[in-house]
């Protein structure tokens, strides 16, 4: 048994070399937000400093960071309540009716370059007035929703047997009662594994609010670069902002761990 | 719905439901386009059309605003990009090398990692949550958390080569460094996706082929290369597939490291990159349309090559 303990030990110093590179990064970033700007540039300072919350007074008294958070907020949690409310049934119908070529245009939504939209887009929401509004924001993020939650959904209803709703046509419903009430209520963890994914997708996106949001409706990612001027950075400010953006996204992580791996790997091992 | 229809004495069937209403039963009969279309119509409305506008800009010579006249020039604009030796050529070697590197490490540092997670040990719960948190991270703010490690003054990065005696690094300041830095960046941020995609086909192959290969006194490697690797070829195209199309389209780490136009010496102008400046900084529209037709090309060539693939290695199970 002298090879199994050689290679426990591999395996642990190998994991926690892979734990290490990538949340020391992280721990860094959120270091560097309680740190002066003079602390920041001061390389013995890296580890042992004086914790100052400045950058986050900066970051909410000066650059209004309240109102990014909310808008992040208001955007991410439209787009996908709209996004699961024509996306679950259309996956339910493209599973069940075996709708390969419509799920396909779905799809497609993921493979466009963003780009190729924008310039249309821009085109055709500002002759609408609607450009640096939060309607234009919400349809351009359910952009990038929809398909994800569609292509989540249908593994889910795939897995979903068909049974169960045969048993209840038999008993009288009809097939969107049997939807409603049978399917629906069975589908909620692959809801939830949907919804929380969008939800960060949308959270994270930033190339559609790069050029579709206004001074009073852009999102957190879009305000990052409130900090980072032609001639020089405001590093601390910088990183209190990215902590503000991502630490929230990581704390949802935390709790809801089974959901966002279920969700990435949805459809990924089917034959 | 209504009180006043006297309530039917009929037995109920299946397929006869007396008290539901006409739009009810219409709703049902209908149900497969009334549930998709409505998704169909937002998809195709918000694709189609600029799409087609996009296939249209790209045969005149529209620029400084879409609402200005402009002229129908035919492929002028394809020509011209083809031969573009300055911009567009470029553009595509970084995209093809961005994307290659970047998938090629991802897939094998992603399947080393996979290997490693694959049988349960204590404290699993928490290297799962340390994996995820990269990948859950945004985009942006990634860009600019390395932008500060690899701050070629006070980044971390270049104390960390001192202390083991290796001169400063420009990293991302650097001419010929700034792409292999950003190709880091997707790395550290993409790893753990293609390590959870794995990760799952791992654990959903069945045990016997490898009991039976280790009966027959197969050593580890060759466990891996004959047996796991050959059962989760499937599972690791559906990873390169999805990692990869994202890769192309790399916009926000570039964009958050380098700004527009991929530095000053566009050292990481992608095609994307290349596409965003042509149309928002410059307002070339004809020349964007091009490119973005070009590159949509491209993208969809990548993934018509892999799904075959995939088709061909699930048929051979």
């Amino acid at each position: 048994m002298k090879k199994r303990t050689g290679y426990t030990i591999f395996r642990v110093v190998a994991l926690v070399l892979v734990v290490l590179s990538l949340v020391a990064p992280l721990l860094w970033m959120v270091a560097a937000s309680f740190k002066t700007n003079v602390d920041i540039y001061d390389s013995s300072k890296a580890l042992v400093f004086t914790p100052t919350l400045g950058n986050y007074d900066t970051v909410f008294q000066q650059a209004n960071y309240l109102q990014f958070v909310f808008n992040s907020l208001w955007v991410a949690f439209a787009a996908t309540v709209l996004s699961l409310l024509l996306g679950v049934p259309a996956a339910y119908s493209m599973s069940r009716f075996n709708m390969k070529k419509s799920a396909l245009v779905v799809l497609m939504a993921r493979v466009i370059p963003g780009v190729s939209l924008l310039v249309p887009w821009y085109y055709v929401f500002s002759n609408l007035q609607m450009v640096g509004g939060f309607g234009v924001l919400i349809l351009s993020h359910m952009f990038v929703s929809l398909p994800l939650i569609v292509y989540i959904m249908m593994g889910y209803f795939d897995g979903l047997p068909e049974e169960l709703e045969e048993a209840a046509l038999v008993d009288g419903l009809t097939h969107i009662g049997a939807f409603r009430r049978i399917t629906l209520p069975l589908s909620v963890p692959g809801i939830a594994t949907a919804g929380i994914l969008s939800f960060i997708f949308s959270w994270n996106n930033f190339m559609f609010a790069l050029v579709l949001s206004g001074a009073n409706t852009k999102t957190l990612p879009v305000a990052i670069f409130d900090f980072v001027g032609y001639a020089s950075i405001d590093w601390g400010g910088l990183m209190a902002a990215t902590t503000v953006v991502t630490l929230p996204i990581m704390i949802i992580a935390l709790f809801v761990q089974k959901y966002i791996v279920s969700g990435l790997t949805a459809g990924a091992t089917k034959g | 719905m209504s009180a006043v229809t006297t309530p039917s004495k009929a037995p109920r069937s299946a397929n006869v439901m007396p008290e539901t209403p006409g739009w009810a039963r219409w709703a049902n009969d209908h149900r497969k386009w009334l549930f998709a279309a409505p998704a169909m119509a937002f998809v195709i409305a918000l694709i189609i059309f600029p799409l087609a506008w996009t296939l249209y800009l790209s045969l005149t010579d529209s620029r400084g605003s879409v609402r200005a006249e402009s002229n129908f020039i035919g492929l002028q604009n394809y020509f011209d990009v083809l031969a573009d030796t300055d911009r567009f050529w470029p553009a595509v070697g970084r995209t093809a090398a961005f994307t290659g590197v970047a998938l090629l490490f991802e897939v094998v540092l992603g399947m080393a990692i996979a290997l490693l997670l694959w049988r349960p040990f204590k404290g699993e719960k928490w290297v799962r949550v340390a994996i995820l948190l990269p990948l859950v991270a945004t985009p942006v703010a990634v860009g600019m958390m390395w932008r500060l490690i690899f701050d070629p003054n006070i980044g971390m990065a270049n104390q960390i080569l001192g202390w083991v005696g290796i001169g400063p690094q420009p990293w991302l300041a650097g001419q010929s460094s700034a792409l292999p830095t950003t190709i880091f960046i997707d790395i550290w941020q993409w790893t753990p996706m293609v390590v959870l995609i794995l990760l799952a086909g791992l654990t959903s192959l069945s045990d016997e082929p490898q009991e039976a290969a280790m009966i027959d006194g197969a050593s580890a490697w060759q466990r891996f290369r004959h047996v796991t690797l050959p059962l989760l070829m499937p599972t690791v195209i559906v990873a390169v597939l999805l990692r990869g199309i994202d890769a192309l389209k790399t916009f926000d780490i570039l964009y958050a490291t380098k700004g527009r136009g991929g530095g000053s010496f566009n050292e990481v102008e992608t095609l994307n990159v290349y596409a965003y400046g042509l149309s928002f900084d410059y307002n070339e529209y004809g020349r964007s349309s091009t490119v973005l037709i070009l590159f949509f090309l491209i993208i969809i060539g990548v993934m018509w090559a892999l799904t075959a693939r995939r088709k061909k290695e699930a048929a051979r199970r």
